[in-house]
C-alpha cells in the first residue's frame, strides 16, 4: 500500500516543553490504527498536529506526496478530518450541524445522503429537527461523527470518540468505523484507553512521554 | 441667550465635587485621589478645548477643521483599541473604522444639507459621531475577546471540519456587531422618554424652541445608528482574523 501520510522526525515544542519527540510514522492508505498511551503522553497533540490544528516545531509531515506546508490548511482539513472527544454541537438542531459541512462548501444539504448516514448509525431523519439538548451522549457523538464524514475525508482522526459511551453506542460506532475503513477506504487513526478496543486492534500505536512506539 | 454661568457660579458649583469626595472618604472607597485628578483634568482639558475651538471657529479654515476632526478620530481610535487588548493592529483597525463611520455619516449630513461644513457644526458633530463609534467598537472588541475565549471549542471544531475563518467565526462576529450596536438602538427606543439627550438638552438649555431641538435630535439618532453600525462592522470584520495565525489555526 502507498503511504498516505509520512511523519519524519516530527517534534512539537511549546516554549521549553518538548511534547512530541522525533515522531516517525508511515500511514498507508486504507490503514486502521489504534493509538493508546498514558494520559498527557501527547496522543491528542499528535492527532491535532496531523490534522493541521497545530503546527510542528521541526521535522517533515508529508500528506499525499506533498509537504503539509504546500496545502491550504482549510482544504487539508477537509481531507484529514479530526473528531473531538467531547464534541460541541452547533446551532439549535441536528440539521444545523449536518448542514454545516455543506454550508462551508457553498452547497445545499443533500437530505438523502444525510438521511442515509443517520440511518447507518441508528438515527432517523425525524431527528433532523430534534433539539441538540435533547440528544443523549451517544447520539451527540454520532451526530458529530456524521459531520466529519458527510464529505468523505482521506484520513479520519478520532480522539477517544467512544469514551464514556455505553456498549450499545460503542458497538454502533465500531461497526460504522469498520464500514468507513473497509468499504469506503477511509484511513482511520483512533485514540482509545478502552482495553477491548486495544485488544481488538490490528495495528497498535503507543505514545509514551512524547515518543511513538509502533506495533507495541 | 439665557445662559448665566460665570466664574463665581462655576466656583460655587465646584462645591459639588466635595459631595463626591465626602462620600469617597466616608465609605472608604479610595476614590478621592481619582476624583481630584479627574476634576483637575476635566477643567484643564475643557479650558484648552474651549479656547482652541474659539480660535478654530474664528479662523474658519477648511484644513484646520479637517485636522481637528482627524485629531478627534485618532483619540477615539486610541481609546477604542484599549478595549481590544490582545487584538493585533487594534489601533489602525479602530482608526479606519471610526474614520469611515464618521466620514460617511458626516458626508451624508453635509450632502443632505442638515449641517454645513463650518467648524462650529462639523467639529461638535464629528465628536458625537466618533465617540459613539468608539464606544460601539470598544464593546465589539470586548465581545470578540470574550467569545473567542468562551467558544474556543466550537471554533476549533468548525476549523477541524474544514471551515474557513469566516465560517468558523461568523456567529461570534455577528454577536460582537450586535453588542456594539445595541446601546445606540436601546437609547433610540427610549430617547425623550428616559432621557433628554445631550444635543437636544443643550439646544433647549440655550433657549431654542423644543420642537426645533427635537429635529436635531432626530438627526443625531439617525447619524449615531449609521456610525455605530458602520464602526462595529468594519472593526469586527477586520479584527476577527487576528484571532488566527498564518496557518489558519486559532491562536
Amino acid at each position: 500500500m502507498t503511504a498516505l501520510m509520512t511523519l519524519k522526525n516530527v517534534t512539537y515544542q511549546v516554549e521549553d516543553n518538548l511534547i512530541l519527540k522525533d515522531i516517525n510514522l508511515t500511514v498507508p492508505a486504507g490503514a486502521h490504527y489504534t493509538m493508546t498511551g498514558p494520559s498527557g503522553s501527547g496522543k491528542s497533540t499528535l492527532l491535532r498536529l496531523m490534522a493541521a490544528m497545530i503546527s510542528k516545531t521541526r521535522g517533515d509531515l508529508i500528506f499525499d506526496g506533498q509537504p503539509i506546508e504546500s496545502y491550504d490548511p482549510i482544504m487539508y482539513r477537509r481531507e484529514v478530518s479530526y473528531c473531538f472527544q467531547q464534541p460541541t454541537l452547533f446551532g439549535a438542531t441536528v440539521a444545523d450541524n449536518l448542514a454545516f459541512p455543506y454550508q462551508i462548501r457553498k452547497q445545499t444539504m443533500d437530505t438523502a445522503h444525510v438521511t442515509a448516514a443517520l440511518d447507518y448509525v441508528g438515527l432517523s431523519a425525524k431527528q433532523l429537527t430534534q433539539k441538540i439538548e435533547d440528544l443523549s451522549g451517544g447520539e451527540r457523538q454520532r451526530v458529530a461523527l456524521i459531520r466529519n464524514i458527510l464529505f468523505l475525508p482521506k484520513i479520519l482522526l478520532l480522539d477517544e470518540v467512544t469514551a464514556g459511551l455505553d456498549t450499545a453506542n460503542k458497538d454502533i460506532i465500531h461497526e460504522w468505523l469498520r464500514h468507513l475503513n473497509q468499504d469506503r477506504q477511509v484511513t482511520t487513526i483512533m485514540i482509545t484507553h478502552d482495553t477491548t478496543e486495544i485488544e481488538a486492534a490490528d495495528q497498535l500505536l503507543r505514545v509514551v512521554d512524547g515518543r511513538l512506539e509502533v506495533g507495541a | 441667550m439665557n445662559l448665566v454661568v460665570n466664574n463665581t457660579s462655576l466656583f460655587l458649583a465646584a462645591m459639588l465635587v466635595l459631595v463626591a469626595l465626602a462620600i469617597s472618604l466616608w465609605q472608604k472607597l479610595g476614590l478621592d485621589k481619582d476624583i481630584i485628578i479627574g476634576v483637575v483634568r476635566a477643567v484643564i482639558q475643557l479650558f484648552i478645548v474651549g479656547y482652541l475651538l474659539k480660535y478654530i471657529f474664528r479662523v474658519n479654515n477648511f484644513w484646520l477643521t479637517t485636522a481637528m476632526i482627524l485629531f478627534i478620530i485618532f483619540n477615539a481610535a486610541w481609546n477604542a483599541q484599549k478595549r481590544g487588548a490582545g487584538i493585533a493592529h487594534a489601533l489602525p483597525i479602530s482608526f479606519l473604522a471610526i474614520f469611515v463611520s464618521t466620514g460617511v455619516t458626516l458626508g451624508v449630513l453635509v450632502l443632505a444639507g442638515a449641517i454645513k461644513f463650518i467648524p462650529s457644526q462639523m467639529i461638535p458633530i464629528s465628536g458625537m459621531i466618533a465617540s459613539n463609534s468608539m464606544v460601539a467598537i470598544g464593546l465589539a472588541y470586548r465581545s470578540l475577546n470574550s467569545q473567542f475565549h468562551d467558544q474556543r471549542q466550537g471554533v476549533l471544531e468548525r476549523l477541524a471540519l474544514g471551515a474557513g475563518l469566516m465560517d468558523a467565526s461568523i456567529a461570534i462576529v455577528r454577536e460582537a456587531i450586535r453588542t456594539g450596536m445595541s446601546p445606540t438602538i436601546d437609547s433610540a427606543k427610549t430617547v425623550g422618554l428616559v432621557s433628554l439627550p445631550g444635543m437636544m438638552s443643550g439646544l433647549i438649555f440655550a433657549g431654542v424652541d423644543p420642537v426645533r431641538a427635537i429635529k436635531y435630535q432626530i438627526m443625531v439618532t439617525f447619524m449615531l445608528l449609521s456610525a455605530t453600525s458602520l464602526g462595529s462592522i468594519i472593526a469586527c470584520y477586520l479584527a476577527y482574523r487576528n484571532f488566527y495565525n498564518e496557518q489558519k489555526q486559532l491562536k
